[in-house]
């Protein structure tokens, strides 16, 4: 299969459309990698070895450097995560206001450990560094909202959004 | 204190989501920026910041004036150049940038503007934290009703000044706050700090002359244009000028950030704003900048947060956020989790960080565990000293070492406790997430 045809395979057209989009604000395309990565995330959920390589070759750099930058990021997936990631933060402030209990909360409630794909095949919860929310420690971000003030009598279900 | 006193912070009402451009405008917002771009050259613009006295809020403090003044100017300079915001926040213990972005974004837009204008930028872009995800909509919203309004674009206000911003959101890298390191990741490249020199300013983004600035710092800008050096150096209360968000969490009775003068003592802070220690708490010690500063103690309370003060006191001003260590936690497990973030976040590129950083780890993991040995203090102490400034290719692993010297020193009985068997070893030492 042709690098092309891979990358057609791999990326569909509004993903394309969208790449291209962000290589268009930068002086060298190179510079679209985080945003493209991002934007095959958003579809695919994480970021495989063939996207990777399609990604690459629209970027027009080798596939090594794309991987060192993609190894790289916190928020880019290199394997399967569940449908929604939960970050929790583990830094500092959090840590001393009941990070570790909370993480413990979410793993018994999500029946899996960080890193892991719940059962349901809806979440995986990982480990970030400092959200900058920390006069309202406790804090984590499911999915893309942040939430904050995560005390022991804050239910899961409720960080997660779920009907109890 | 009245509006004009809290210039960073004066949009930013209890009862309101965000300043949207009108409320910006009807503040005072784009005055600034209309001042420089019709009434002044850029070097008078440089010369105006210069006067006011600003230092970067980032945590370096070095002088925002004289990095622009660094930018190659006349005939034979390179016509591109590029301004950046650096909106990484990411030193643990530290919120204020968010806030700022948040809550009133066209601040940081005019603040952006005008420092393009002083270099004579052609792009600017904002480096956002990938994480920031309710800031990277506020901007994106605001930047429409920028170019919308005339403030971006092409002949910004009728002028010869022509600047665009994109925001480019990143995807979680301590490191990226580092300013090579960010113009490494701007360029999509993995996020390894640069060799200095050459600076940025002289060979930044794609080798063009580049400056970085800290979001905090760009928003003092239009305020220091509007109402000129002089009234800006008159809100410092001490060595310092203007005025700083400072923040403080932990097990305070009302963890937050407040705009104060510069040169407000710790006290105040910590005491007045911060209603002192939750009750059945007390203070043990604090870290006055973020993850990366020393521990001060109760008798610093009395220390103002001005550059040089703190820094005579043995700490760093840094990101003026504080973290309130209490008399319940545990001095060595907390400088355990600063440790195990920074080891986590070493770009891996020189030898010292890479490897000096998770030794640390281990030998505190072997301590607090109950496996450490008397020696093990000592060979913390070699690892502060290797991985002191100057043995590493960039700031991280010093700044590591900062909160874990400072320990050793005020704390080491809560270590040695571990290591004679006085403190019970806590199960699972080398567990992390």
């Amino acid at each position: 299969m042709s690098i092309d045809a891979q990358t057609a395979s791999m990326l569909n057209a509004d993903d394309i459309r969208d790449i291209k989009a962000e290589m268009a604000h930068y002086p060298d395309k190179a510079a679209a990698a985080v945003e493209a990565l991002k934007i095959v995330q958003r579809r695919q959920g994480w970021v495989s070895d063939a996207a990777l390589t399609a990604v690459a070759s629209l970027l027009d750099v080798s596939t090594a450097q794309l991987e060192a930058v993609a190894t790289f990021y916190n928020l880019i997936y290199r394997q399967p995560v569940g449908e929604t990631v939960i970050h929790y933060c583990s830094s500092v402030t959090c840590w001393m206001l009941g990070a570790d209990d909370l993480r413990e909360r979410l793993c018994r409630h999500l029946n899996a450990r960080p890193g892991q794909i719940s059962p349901d095949g809806r979440y995986t919860l990982l480990p970030i560094a400092c959200l900058g929310a920390c006069d309202q420690a406790p804090a984590l971000m499911v999915g893309e909202r942040l939430v904050t003030g995560v005390g022991a009598e804050t239910a899961v279900t409720e960080i997660l959004g779920e009907q109890s | 204190m009245d509006a004009a006193a809290k210039p960073l912070t004066r949009n930013i009402l209890p009862d309101r989501d965000y300043a949207t451009l009108a409320d910006y405008e009807r503040s005072g917002g784009y005055q600034g920026l209309r001042r420089a771009v019709s009434e002044l050259s850029p070097q008078a613009v440089q010369q105006q910041v210069s006067d006011a006295g600003l230092r970067g809020r980032g945590g370096a403090g070095f002088a925002t004036g004289l990095k622009w003044s660094f930018v190659p100017t006349g005939e034979d300079a390179p016509k591109i150049r590029f301004m950046i915001a650096n909106a990484d926040e990411m030193e643990p213990g530290t919120f204020k940038d968010r806030l700022l972005m948040e809550k009133d974004p066209h601040q940081l837009l005019e603040g952006l503007i005008i420092a393009g204008y002083a270099i004579q930028a052609t792009q600017a872009y904002i480096f956002l934290r990938g994480e920031y995800h309710l800031a990277a909509r506020r901007l994106n919203q605001a930047l429409l009703e920028a170019r919308a309004g005339g403030y971006l674009g092409r002949h910004i206000l009728g002028s010869n000044f022509s600047l665009d911003i994109h925001l480019h959101a990143g995807a979680g890298r301590y490191i990226c706050g580092e300013e090579t390191a960010l113009i490494n990741a701007l360029e999509g490249k993995r996020a390894n700090p640069r060799a200095k020199p050459p600076f940025p300013q002289v060979s930044g983004l794609w080798g063009k002359p580049t400056v970085v600035n800290n979001v905090e710092t760009l928003c003092n800008i239009p305020h220091i244009l509007h109402y000129g050096s002089a009234w800006y150096q008159s809100l410092g209360r001490g060595a310092d000028k203007g005025t700083k968000l400072f923040g403080a969490s932990g097990r305070v009775r009302r963890p937050g950030v407040w705009e104060l003068p510069m040169g407000t003592p710790v006290r105040e802070i910590l005491e007045d704003h911060a209603g002192g220690m939750i009750p059945g708490y007390a203070l043990r010690g604090f870290l006055p900048g973020g993850a990366s500063t020393d521990f001060l103690l109760p008798e610093h309370l009395d220390v103002v947060m001005d550059y040089d003060a703190v820094s005579k006191a043995g700490s760093r001003l840094g990101t003026g956020t504080m973290i309130v260590l209490d008399d319940k936690t545990c001095p060595v497990r907390m400088v355990l989790n600063l440790q195990q973030f920074f080891a986590g976040e070493s770009c891996g590129w020189c030898t010292p960080c890479r490897d000096g950083l998770p030794w640390v780890v281990v030998l505190l993991q072997a301590i607090i565990g109950g496996q450490g040995r008397s020696e093990d203090l000592d060979t913390l102490t070699d690892l502060v000293r290797m991985m002191a400034p100057g043995n590493t290719f960039c700031a991280l692993a010093p700044g590591a070492m900062e909160p874990l010297q400072s320990a050793l020193k005020f704390f080491r009985a809560d270590f040695e406790a571990y290591i004679t068997g006085k403190t019970p070893p806590l199960e699972q030492a080398d567990e992390y997430y």
